[in-house]
């Protein structure tokens, strides 16, 4: 299967000035796109070549788990952010963020704790876990949650790539702009859908 | 009770005051040895500000406070990483970073490069077959280190010369390195190492490394490390 990079669902420069449209050029036009060209050169005879990225995910090692980590991680965090969305939780998604974190409040600090202590180059996660409940993981470098069976729901780059055009070495500070930029509409339809499964 | 307050203060001053001394002593944070400008065009001053005021800063008041909270900050970051697995995160990944980046801008300097001579180009040739092939191999490591992480030339137990590469701020005196040796030679390849000049192109940060080697300090810690 040849994979291709899913446009972003808004402009570059949309995300500004929490992300400036140099780091969205980059970030999705050079990062994103080299995991997706990647890939596609290292899948022809290998035994992921009709494989999904899940599967790979799931199964493969070395370069392949990277590079298809690395493609469906950023779609999925590209796909979260937006210049106009909900900024705060809302329904069924709400209610069990309450019912783990005590508060919106609560589940921010420990997001962000999660997401600023990632030493080195990663991810911070907010999964569904088999039983229904939420959980907040680290993963370092392409490290995906599908993994180790969790269902992913939301996601922060804190690759020094994310925000070194724009944040230098001040993580907190890109964390901080993720907040004002992240689409609460796709993450309660994410956790809609998790539910069903 | 107004008495005993003062004088808890004062010991806890007392204590916080040797405490420092100790500190002082065992672990400083070294001058950067030429200006940030100093390695112009292939690191750009910027980088050079941030990396060494910033994300170099940073690595070494954090092991100070892990090392000391540890009590652990009277032995020699040498002995500290002969045994890094039995210590915390903190400590691996602060100490690590105080210690690479001074080994990285010992390294290099204005008006270096070129190749090295005598003894070490001796041990490289035998080792690698030439400096070429030598060169290949250490940008080989550097550009497949995925994600944050270094690249390395160091020395091992026999006395023989290896490339390497470690996740993070590992480094190969670690006892949890793939390879362990002393290193003579190591490149910085976190995102913010080059990102400013080089944005997504680690393969050109890479190939003008050799710009601005000091093959001149190198040779000094071969000497050392072989001895
Ligand atoms: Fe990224
Ligand atoms: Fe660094």
């Amino acid at each position: 299967m040849k994979f291709e990079l899913p446009p972003l669902k808004y402009e570059a420069g949309d995300l500004a000035p929490q992300l400036s449209a140099e780091t969205l050029e980059y970030h999705h036009g050079k990062h994103h796109l080299a995991y997706v060209n990647n890939l596609n050169n290292l899948l022809p005879g290998s035994p992921f070549e009709e494989a999904t990225l899940e599967t790979m995910i799931r199964k493969a090692e070395g370069g392949i788990f990277n590079n298809a980590a690395q493609v469906w991680n950023h779609t999925f965090y590209f796909a979260s952010l937006s210049p106009t969305g909900k900024r705060t939780p809302s329904g069924t998604v709400a209610k069990a963020i309450d019912a783990e974190y005590g508060s919106f409040e609560g589940f921010r600090e420990a997001f962000t704790k999660a997401a600023t202590t990632l030493f080195g180059s990663g991810w911070a996660w907010l999964c569904m876990k088999p039983d229904g409940r939420l959980l907040i993981t680290q993963e370092s470098n392409a490290g995906n949650p599908i993994r180790s069976g969790l269902m992913p729901l939301m996601t922060c780059d804190v690759w020094e790539h994310a925000y070194y055009i724009d944040y230098r070495n001040r993580r907190p500070d890109y964390i901080k702009a993720f907040w004002e930029l992240l689409d609460w509409k796709v993450i309660g339809e994410r956790y809609d859908e998790a539910l069903k499964k | 009770m107004k008495t005993k307050a003062i004088l808890t203060f004062t010991i806890v001053l007392g204590l916080i005051t040797v405490n420092n001394k100790i500190m002082a002593q065992n672990y400083n944070f070294p001058e950067l040895p030429y200006a940030y400008n100093a390695l112009e065009p292939y690191i750009d001053a910027q980088t050079m500000e941030i990396h060494y005021t910033k994300h170099h800063r940073a690595y070494f008041d954090n092991f100070v406070k892990a090392a000391g909270e540890a009590k652990i900050d009277n032995l020699t970051l040498e002995d500290i990483f002969s045994r890094i697995s039995i210590y915390s995160p903190a400590i691996r990944n602060n100490g690590g970073g105080y210690y690479n980046h001074m080994l990285f801008w010992k390294v290099m300097g204005p008006n270096t490069g070129g190749q090295p001579e005598g003894d070490l180009l001796k041990a490289i040739d035998e080792t690698f077959g030439s400096f070429d092939k030598f060169k290949a191999d250490f940008e080989t490591a550097a550009k497949t280190q995925f994600g944050s992480g270094w690249a390395w030339l160091a020395v091992d137990a026999n006395g023989k010369l290896f490339v390497s590469q470690t996740p993070n701020q590992d480094n190969p005196l670690m006892d949890v390195a793939a390879k362990r040796g002393k290193p003579v030679l190591g490149l910085d390849v976190w995102e913010h190492a080059y990102y400013l000049k080089y944005q997504n192109r680690r393969p050109e940060y890479v190939a003008n490394f050799w710009n601005v080697v000091n093959w001149k300090k190198v040779a000094e810690l071969y000497k050392a490390a072989v001895k």
